[in-house]
């Protein structure tokens, strides 16, 4: 899983079409340009794209064009000129972020038609900060209805697309800060952030940037939206999608390269370089997310199982069948089972989970690569990455089972090398189980059916009622 | 001296892909079995009307072209190009070629600035055309047979609140009266919006499948008909005065000015609307209606 850095750009035309119309919007280009080396220097695979201007309304659409072409001109800023491009886009990982995105129950198509009008802030993005469109893309939309929990499942599908293709990506999210233009026509020279209030927050939140805090930014989205964002969509997301893309947490390097107006608008170029991992030291206001369980049934008329937030007396109807006592569990968001196994088994208020590795769901890739090759050759491999996978991998059965991390109460580790990988594994494990408090077993074993290092047998208390156990 | 031009038609004509999508004409590229056909039988009973009546010039006013600077307008003569939608791309990819009355658009550009709005020509030869325009047209003329003017949004009402949208739309709707009065044509306007607007968020894997279409929500259905039940009997400036209501409640895409717009040109209408077609298109409602200024009463 590598997400090598991230970007935050803002996507008007004026730095690219216009930049020596004022001092401001030179800055700002010559931050693009500085980006454009930096990323350049870091020879990425793919750069992963999330645009506030490209709003869908069916779910998420993801470009899947091998090589849109078209000779752009900006519905608003027309005067400003036309801009020709020719991308490239990464069309296999498109497409398996758009079965990411499908496995974790998100709504996701992949669009690739001759013509289609990819928004501004994209073409404005790729010419900038890619000038040659040498490094293939990948361009996602912004659902305009999509809240903070779908926008980070939408993210946690892009990571894993991006580790079963084993890409090294460059993120790249196109928002201005506040987004208030100005709705007469300026002298570009007179440029300058539509409010004193407007240019207050972006600087709040570039601090926050520049000493890295991403999560810390995303965890203050709701409140940008009320302070300063015009409301053309539900929420401000693109902080979610990036912090959730690089792992939820504050460990970055952050540097704010140039922030400007543009036209009232607050652009800012940030570069964020993750520096560290994330550690059990954040407070969510929120539920995390891995799965997306929002209402997704509207198109069907016979479905009403969702709708129990209506505020209406409740109609007669047929007793809710008594919670199950004993049930499997079984769901495609967790690696396909090597065996006659389910994924879990619940038995009363406990949940056994079958042995869980960090082969990836759909792929079967292994994070952190397999620890020998199809010959049994070894093969140099990161324990850490597949510990962190294998934890991955039972989040989301404990989630497929109603239930979550906290819930689990003992742990029995299998581990191939216990003198090579213990301390790394051991590391891992503190981090995402140690504030979880569960009772630990580590054993050494000669092998593991799949080339893998380590494995997890656990069991997790799951209150009955608390849950509905689906087979997904 | 030419003679006074005039506004001959009023016309709700809103703007769903999937009504192109579901005729199957030789501009678009996907092809459907079916779909939305009450929709469409009222856009047929409103063509025949239309071509009972002679005009010169489609005005279409579309949310789907937003500047946030001001109103802008076409001033180009001619465009050619190909449509794909943002949002519905998988229905509608339409060719299209159409003729700009740009003397019109200028002289309702001119009008605007009288008013003290911001408007703005558009000169750009590249730029393609919104897909919100070009489905009202195409539903009213499939054959572009005259030339359109058409207007963007400038979507005052997410900037400031429908109130100011809706005053500037009003100011819009008066310069294009007299704009058109001023160039002797004989003009249809059309509002191109839906009335509620929430849409689902997921689609059956066969989008014309009808067995899937409803009103998202009753609430939206009571104010879609509260709106009809206004314009059938040509209550058009109490429409206006609760627009804010229902743009807010229902989330309309009347936010775009475009009713107001058409409401305004026409002189706030007394005489009613005549009723073509009501459905719902992925959930919100859309009815086509004309104001005829020239029927007796
Ligand atoms: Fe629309």
């Amino acid at each position: 899983m590598t997400i090598l850095q991230g970007w935050v750009v803002p996507g008007l035309p004026h730095p690219l079409l216009t930049p020596d119309a004022s001092p401001g919007y030179r800055r700002l280009r010559d931050a693009f340009d500085q980006a454009a080396a930096r990323i350049a220097a870091l020879q990425p695979d793919v750069l992963l794209v999330y645009s506030t201007m490209w709003p869908s309304v069916i779910g998420h659409q993801l470009q899947a064009h091998p090589a849109p072409t078209w000779v752009h001109v900006d519905e608003l800023f027309h005067a400003l000129g036309s801009i020709p491009y020719r991308f490239t886009m990464d069309t296999e990982l498109a497409r398996a972020w758009h079965e990411a995105n499908e496995r974790r129950g998100l709504a996701s198509r992949t669009v690739a038609y001759d013509g289609f009008p990819i928004d501004t802030g994209s073409v404005v993005a790729l010419k900038l900060l890619d000038p040659d469109s040498r490094i293939p893309a990948v361009i996602v939309s912004s659902n305009v209805y999509a809240d903070r929990a779908e926008t980070l499942v939408l993210a946690k599908a892009a990571r894993d697309a991006v580790a079963s293709t084993g890409r090294r990506a460059v993120a790249v999210v196109v928002s201005t800060l506040s987004n208030r233009l100005f709705t007469d026509w300026i002298d570009p020279a007179d440029d300058h952030v539509h409010s004193a209030k407007d240019d207050e927050w972006n600087r709040k939140i570039l601090e926050f940037l520049g000493q890295g805090r991403l999560e810390d930014v995303a965890q203050l989205s709701r409140t940008i939206h009320r302070e300063v964002r015009v409301r053309k969509v539900v929420s401000f997301k693109p902080m979610w999608f990036l912090s959730a893309l690089m792992g939820q947490h504050n460990h970055h390097h952050g540097e704010v390269l140039a922030y400007e107006a543009v036209h009232g608008t607050g652009g800012a170029v940030v570069g964020l370089t993750p520096t560290g991992e994330a550690r059990g030291d954040k407070e969510f206001d929120e539920d995390d997310v891995e799965v997306w369980h929002g209402h997704r049934e509207v198109l069907d008329p016979v479905s009403d199982e969702d709708e129990e937030d209506v505020p209406t007396p409740p109609a007669p109807r047929a007793p809710e069948p008594a919670p199950t006592r004993s049930a499997s569990v079984t769901t495609a968001t967790a690696a396909a089972p090597v065996g006659a196994y389910p994924h879990a088994r619940r038995v009363d208020d406990l949940l056994y989970l079958s042995g869980v590795g960090p082969r990836q769901p759909g792929t079967d890739a292994i994070p952190g690569g397999p620890i020998r090759d199809a010959a049994g050759a070894p093969l140099p491999y990161d324990v850490a990455a597949q510990t962190r996978a294998c934890i991955g991998n039972v989040r989301a059965v404990l989630e497929a089972a109603g239930a979550s991390l906290a819930d689990v109460v003992d742990v029995t580790a299998f581990l191939v090398d216990m003198d090579r990988d213990f301390a790394a594994y051991n590391a891992v494990y503190a981090e995402l189980l140690g504030p979880v408090g569960p009772t630990r077993t580590t054993l050494a074993v000669r092998a593991l059916p799949t080339p893998i290092a380590v494995e997890l047998k656990v069991i997790a208390h799951v209150p009955l009622g608390r849950d509905a156990p689906r087979s997904t | 001296m030419a003679a006074r031009g005039r506004i001959v038609a009023g016309l709700l004509a809103p703007h769903p892909p999937h009504l192109v999508y579901a005729e199957n004409p030789p501009q678009n590229e996907p092809r459907a079995e079916c779909g939305w056909e009450t929709l469409r039988w009222g856009y047929e009973r409103l063509r025949a009307d239309l071509a009972q009546v002679e005009h010169d010039v489609l005005v279409v006013l579309s949310p789907h072209w937003q500047t946030y600077v001001g109103w802008h307008l076409l001033g180009v003569p001619r465009f050619e190009s190909l449509s794909v939608d943002p949002v519905f791309p998988n229905l509608f990819r339409y060719r299209y070629a159409l003729d700009v009355d740009v003397a019109l658009a200028e002289a309702i550009h001119e009008e605007a600035r009288a008013e003290g709005l911001v408007s703005s020509m558009m000169r750009n030869p590249d730029f393609r055309v919104d897909y919100g325009t070009l489905v009202s047209c195409h539903l009213t003329d499939p054959a572009w047979s005259r030339p359109i003017v058409a207007i963007s949004s400038c979507r005052a009402s997410a900037y400031y609140g429908v109130d100011v949208m809706q005053e500037q739309a009003i100011a819009l709707g008066r310069a294009t009266a007299r704009a058109i009065e001023a160039s002797g044509r004989r003009a249809v306007l059309l509002s191109s919006n839906s009335l509620s607007h929430r849409h689902f968020t997921t689609e059956g894997p066969l989008p014309e499948d009808m067995s899937r279409e409803h009103i998202t929500h009753h609430g939206q259905h009571l104010w879609d008909m509260k709106a009809i039940r206004m314009l059938r009997e040509g209550r058009t400036r109490e429409l206006v005065s609760i627009l804010h209501e229902l743009t807010t409640q229902a989330i309309g895409e009347t936010d775009a000015g475009s009713l107001t717009w058409m409401l305004s040109a026409l002189g706030f209408p007394t005489q009613g609307a005549e009723l073509y077609g009501y459905g719902t298109v992925i959930g919100t409602g859309n009815a086509v209606m004309g104001f005829w200024p020239e029927r007796a009463a």
